[in-house]
């Protein structure tokens, strides 16, 4: 069996499924269960500052969007930083560090955006003997309004400044986690790395409203007739988040630099599909939150499996494997044609292909009398809009027409030359072919 | 104290009420909200879909499914009702194993097709608890029209035609309307009432009039009516049965399994129903299936459908076999009736072997004696009572497409008329059809 033995910033753990800061680590009583259960990391529910701790709702403070069998795909949330003492806090990280040597701890902060703030806790921190801090600049609601939170994460400027007294103040790694509520997430990454940041985790929530009552005609969770944007996780974020990751990873500027991907993991192939695109772990809250902490044994088994089934030995093996085949749409090769293909013996003729081809695409399938559907390859343009709805996995697929054939579509032989827009005769700013 | 199964003779109370009326619940109990949900969401929004193809009344399946997955039943049934009035009646007697269902991709694809007659059931259940009725009558025409037979055809031609404007009248000779809903349809398929309730339901359109107790050929002539209305629609199903013709027909304990079952459905209390302990069915259909299957959930303790072919030749579909076969029905293939004995009353039947010679049943010769205190023959209706002067084709009323007979201002539909199988869908089907034209050739 694969040994998935994980070191982050060389902070090791038996996995590399962490559990996310949120309410699944929000106390000791949590976290020794989850331990338990085989997570191989936590990051601590965000602390705040000394004195009176924040205050939640009293009404319900989670919304949710579900598939028919009340799948949940999305959740959304306006809960706050932890509402407990720092004192508390700090205590119980300490007695479960110290009962759990080989897992990970790392100390969720969110504190004002004041040098003072920042000097005072980290050395109460650093005491609790955790591996290392995460700074929470991503919480979206409620904090930010405070002036932390995603108010610190959407301005690069503010994130440096942090990440900096926090290398002066601290002395273990200092991940700086990323809110995705911005327009370009490499500017939040490089100013992370430019303040000393160790890493980054992302994504943090995404502002959303999930749900209107439209009986009360207020948006859900609805407490007291009012609704308020909450954050958005679960499922239904993970490609958000792993654009994101795979931005950061093959940015020049911050290639290289430690990613702890968060957003949607469920299963195993989620957590190998983030570490593909440069995570070094993951983290997970959402899939936690609806299942319990037993979700870890599948990430755990279904994980070692594919790596013994790909011969991979370590994790480190198939990191940042998919990094090097992002990228941008104008080097895509123009030359490469397929055709949508139609398996007769996998087709159930329910005739989804033809209504999506023909009505939203290029009237690429024919559909005769006895409901045969068959691709016509004078006009199919290989969008993969086909293959998309039709509801038999692997019924449809895309045929490379190999170098050499005509493409019945544009009449034109197949060259086995790569071409790419930034040469193609039509782009206004080609730049001539060497 | 309840008589046991083991009592002989024909004897009401073998089960308690309890028994009773658990064994005569619904035969597919009604979808909660969220199991429609899930069921919908199996739905694959065919285009030009299969199942809709398939479909007598041609129903927008696809649609009506969609709404429910969206949330609006309300919509579905409008959907369904527009096609089908009966929509309600349809999604618990339809054979869907051999209509919609059995074309639908999913059973293509994996043996289990999306649940379509439950979902309609959800629907129009959903509708009809509102207790509204979603369609309103266009201005009068001042047309009358004449229905004569209130089944499933007669219901949907009435109500389309009032819909369109005429005035109706229909005509019955029962003291209820329904027909065959009402009076042959099997009690776990319409519980609670349900083809009353329809009815009553329908019949909210406004512009119909029932008129019980006037049969044609007695109380009412073709001629007359013809005479005083300005079309005719006869949709009298098929009131006669056919003979045995086996030694021993005539003893007590022999009767139409119809009959036996007009009796159950309108039975206020079915303990108080008497029946065999020895029950043999003569037939293969739908009639055969449900008076077996009912004779059993009564509490007979011997129940035996014995029919003349092959299990494939049988008109009950497999699904409807296969239920027989559940409830410890018996099914006999290849056997047909040749003397029923007994002092005065049945107490045994002799049934002979048979083999098909050049499509023709043959008798081997061979025969077998079964107990049986009670004999229900099911083995087909006949047309019965048509006036005179219309022509006939393979023993009904001959019609066109739309409906039209060999006489002129009068149309025919349901079991009574030619083409089409005798399904209460397909007579909803043929009752609207021929509204249409009605319609057309009235205002035209
Ligand atoms: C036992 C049994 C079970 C069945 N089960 C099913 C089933 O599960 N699913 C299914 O789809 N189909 C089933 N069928 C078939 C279905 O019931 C019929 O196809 C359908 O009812 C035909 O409708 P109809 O309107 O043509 O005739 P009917 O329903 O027979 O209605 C005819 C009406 O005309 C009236 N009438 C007859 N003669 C006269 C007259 N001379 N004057 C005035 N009124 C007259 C009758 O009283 C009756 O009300 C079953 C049939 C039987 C007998
Ligand atoms: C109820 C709730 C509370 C959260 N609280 C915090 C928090 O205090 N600090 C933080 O950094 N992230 C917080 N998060 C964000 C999660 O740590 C995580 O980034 C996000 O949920 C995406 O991961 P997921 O899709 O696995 O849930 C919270 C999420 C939820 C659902
Ligand atoms: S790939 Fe696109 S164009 Fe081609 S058949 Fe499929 S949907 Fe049509
Ligand atoms: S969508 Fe798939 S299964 Fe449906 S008709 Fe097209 S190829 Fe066949
Ligand atoms: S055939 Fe089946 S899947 Fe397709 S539309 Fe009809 S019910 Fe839906």
């Amino acid at each position: 069996m694969a040994d998935l033995t994980t070191e982050f910033l060389g902070i090791k753990s038996p996995n590399p499924f962490w559990l996310a800061s949120a309410p699944p680590t929000d106390k000791e009583y949590n976290v020794r269960r989850a331990f338990e259960a085989g997570w191989g990391g936590v990051v601590w529910k965000t602390l705040g500052s000394e004195g009176p701790p924040v205050v939640n709702v009293n009404g319900p403070r989670y919304g949710a969007i579900w598939g028919a069998d009340r799948r949940l795909l999305g959740l959304n949330n306006i809960e706050l930083i932890t509402d407990r003492s720092l004192e508390t806090n700090l205590e119980e990280i300490t007695r479960v560090k110290k009962d759990y040597p080989d897992r990970a701890v790392i100390v969720s902060i969110m504190v004002p955006c004041e040098e003072e703030a920042w000097k005072a806790i980290l050395p109460k921190v650093e005491a609790t003997g955790a591996d290392g801090i995460e700074l929470n600049f991503g919480c979206p609601h409620g904090m930010a309004e405070r002036g932390m939170g995603s108010a610190v994460g959407q301005v690069p400027e503010y994130i440096q400044m942090v990440t900096e007294w926090c290398k002066k103040y601290y002395s273990k790694p200092v991940i700086v986690k990323l809110t995705p509520n911005i327009t370009d997430v490499r500017f939040p990454a490089r100013a992370a790395k430019a303040g000393g940041g160790d890493a980054v985790s992302l994504i943090n929530t995404i502002n959303s409203i999930v749900s209107v009552d439209l009986d009360n005609m207020a948006p859900e969770p609805t407490i007291g007739g009012k609704g308020t944007h909450g954050g958005y996780c679960g499922p239904a974020v993970k490609p958000i988040a792993m654009n994101m990751v795979a931005e950061i990873a093959r940015d020049p500027q911050t290639h290289g630099l430690p990613i702890s991907a968060i957003g949607g993991v469920t299963t195993w192939k989620d957590a190998a599909e983030f570490m593909a695109l440069g995570a070094g772990n993951v983290q997970v809250c959402t899939a936690a939150m609806t299942y319990g902490f037993n979700v870890v044994k599948e990430m755990i088994s279904g994980l070692s499996n594919w790596m013994d089934e790909k011969g991979y030995t370590s994790t480190q093996d198939f990191i940042g494997m998919a990094v090097p085949n992002v990228t941008d749409w104008q080097y895509l090769d123009l030359n490469y044609v397929a055709k949508a293909k139609i398996s007769q013996d996998d087709c159930i003729k329910c005739g989804r292909c033809y209504a999506a081809c023909e009505d939203t695409s290029h009237q690429a399938i024919a559909m005769s009398e006895d409901r045969t559907f068959t691709v016509k390859d004078e006009e199919c343009v290989a969008c993969n809009l086909c293959v998309n709805v039709c509801p038999v996995e692997g019924c449809i697929t895309m045929e490379e027409v190999p170098a050499g054939q005509i493409d019945l579509r544009t009449g034109k032989v197949v060259s086995d030359q790569y071409a790419n827009w930034t040469t193609h005769p039509n782009n206004p700013s080609a730049t001539a072919a060497e | 104290m309840a008589t046991s199964h083991q009592a002989s003779g024909i004897q009401a109370g073998r089960l308690s009420a309890p028994e009773i009326a658990e064994n005569f619940g619904d035969l597919h109990a009604p979808y909660d909200q969220h199991e429609a949900a899930v069921a919908a969401d199996r739905c694959y929004f065919c285009y030009d879909a299969p199942c809709m193809t398939a479909c007598p009344t041609s129903i927008d399946i696809p649609q009506f499914i969609r709404e429910i997955q969206a949330g609006h039943p309300v919509s579905a049934a409008k959907t369904i009702l527009e096609q089908n009035i009966l929509g309600g009646m349809c999604a618990r007697v339809c054979p869907t194993e051999t209509l919609c269902e059995e074309v639908c991709v999913r059973e293509t694809a994996e043996g289990k097709p999306v649940e379509i007659g439950r979902l309609q059931r959800y629907a129009t259940d959903t509708l009809m608890a509102k207790g509204v009725h979603p369609f309103t009558r266009a201005e009068g025409t001042g047309k009358r029209v004449a229905v004569v037979g209130a089944g499933p055809a007669g219901l949907s031609a009435a109500h389309r035609l009032a819909m369109l404007g005429h005035d109706v009248v229909v005509f019955d000779s029962k003291e209820k309307a329904g027909g065959l809903n009402e009076f042959g349809i099997a009690a776990y398929k319409s519980t609670n009432d349900f083809a009353a309730r329809e009815v009553e339901w329908l019949l909210q359109i406004g512009g119909i009039s029932m008129e019980y107790g006037k049969k044609l050929g007695a109380e009412l002539s073709l001629d007359a009516l013809n005479g005083a209305f300005d079309a005719v629609f006869l949709s009298i199903g098929l009131g006669g049965v056919n003979a045995l013709r086996s030694e021993g027909e005539d003893k007590d304990g022999v009767r139409d399994a119809v009959d036996f079952i007009a009796d159950l459905r309108q039975a206020e209390d079915l303990t108080a129903l008497p029946v065999g302990r020895n029950v043999v069915v003569i037939g293969g259909g739908m009639t055969a299936v449900d008076a077996a299957v009912q004779s059993k959930l009564l509490g007979a303790e011997n129940v035996t459908i014995a029919y003349r072919r092959g299990r494939e030749a049988m008109g009950a579909s497999r699904f409807e076999q296969d239920l027989a076969a559940s409830k410890g029905v018996k099914l006999m293939f290849n056997v047909m009736p040749k003397a029923i004995h007994g002092n005065g009353a049945a107490a045994e039947i002799e049934l002979e072997y048979t083999e098909i010679k050049d499509g023709r049943v043959a008798g081997t010769g061979e025969t077998v004696r079964l107990t049986a205190d009670q004999v229900f023959k099911a083995i087909g209706q006949t047309l019965e009572g048509q006036p005179d002067g219309l022509e006939i084709e393979g023993g009904k009323i001959k019609v066109s497409e739309t409906g039209r007979t060999s006489v002129a201002g009068v149309w025919a539909g349901g079991d009574c008329a030619s083409g089409g199988e005798d399904l209460t869908v397909t007579a909803v089907a043929e009752g609207r059809d021929a509204a249409m034209d009605i319609h057309s050739s009235l205002m035209g």
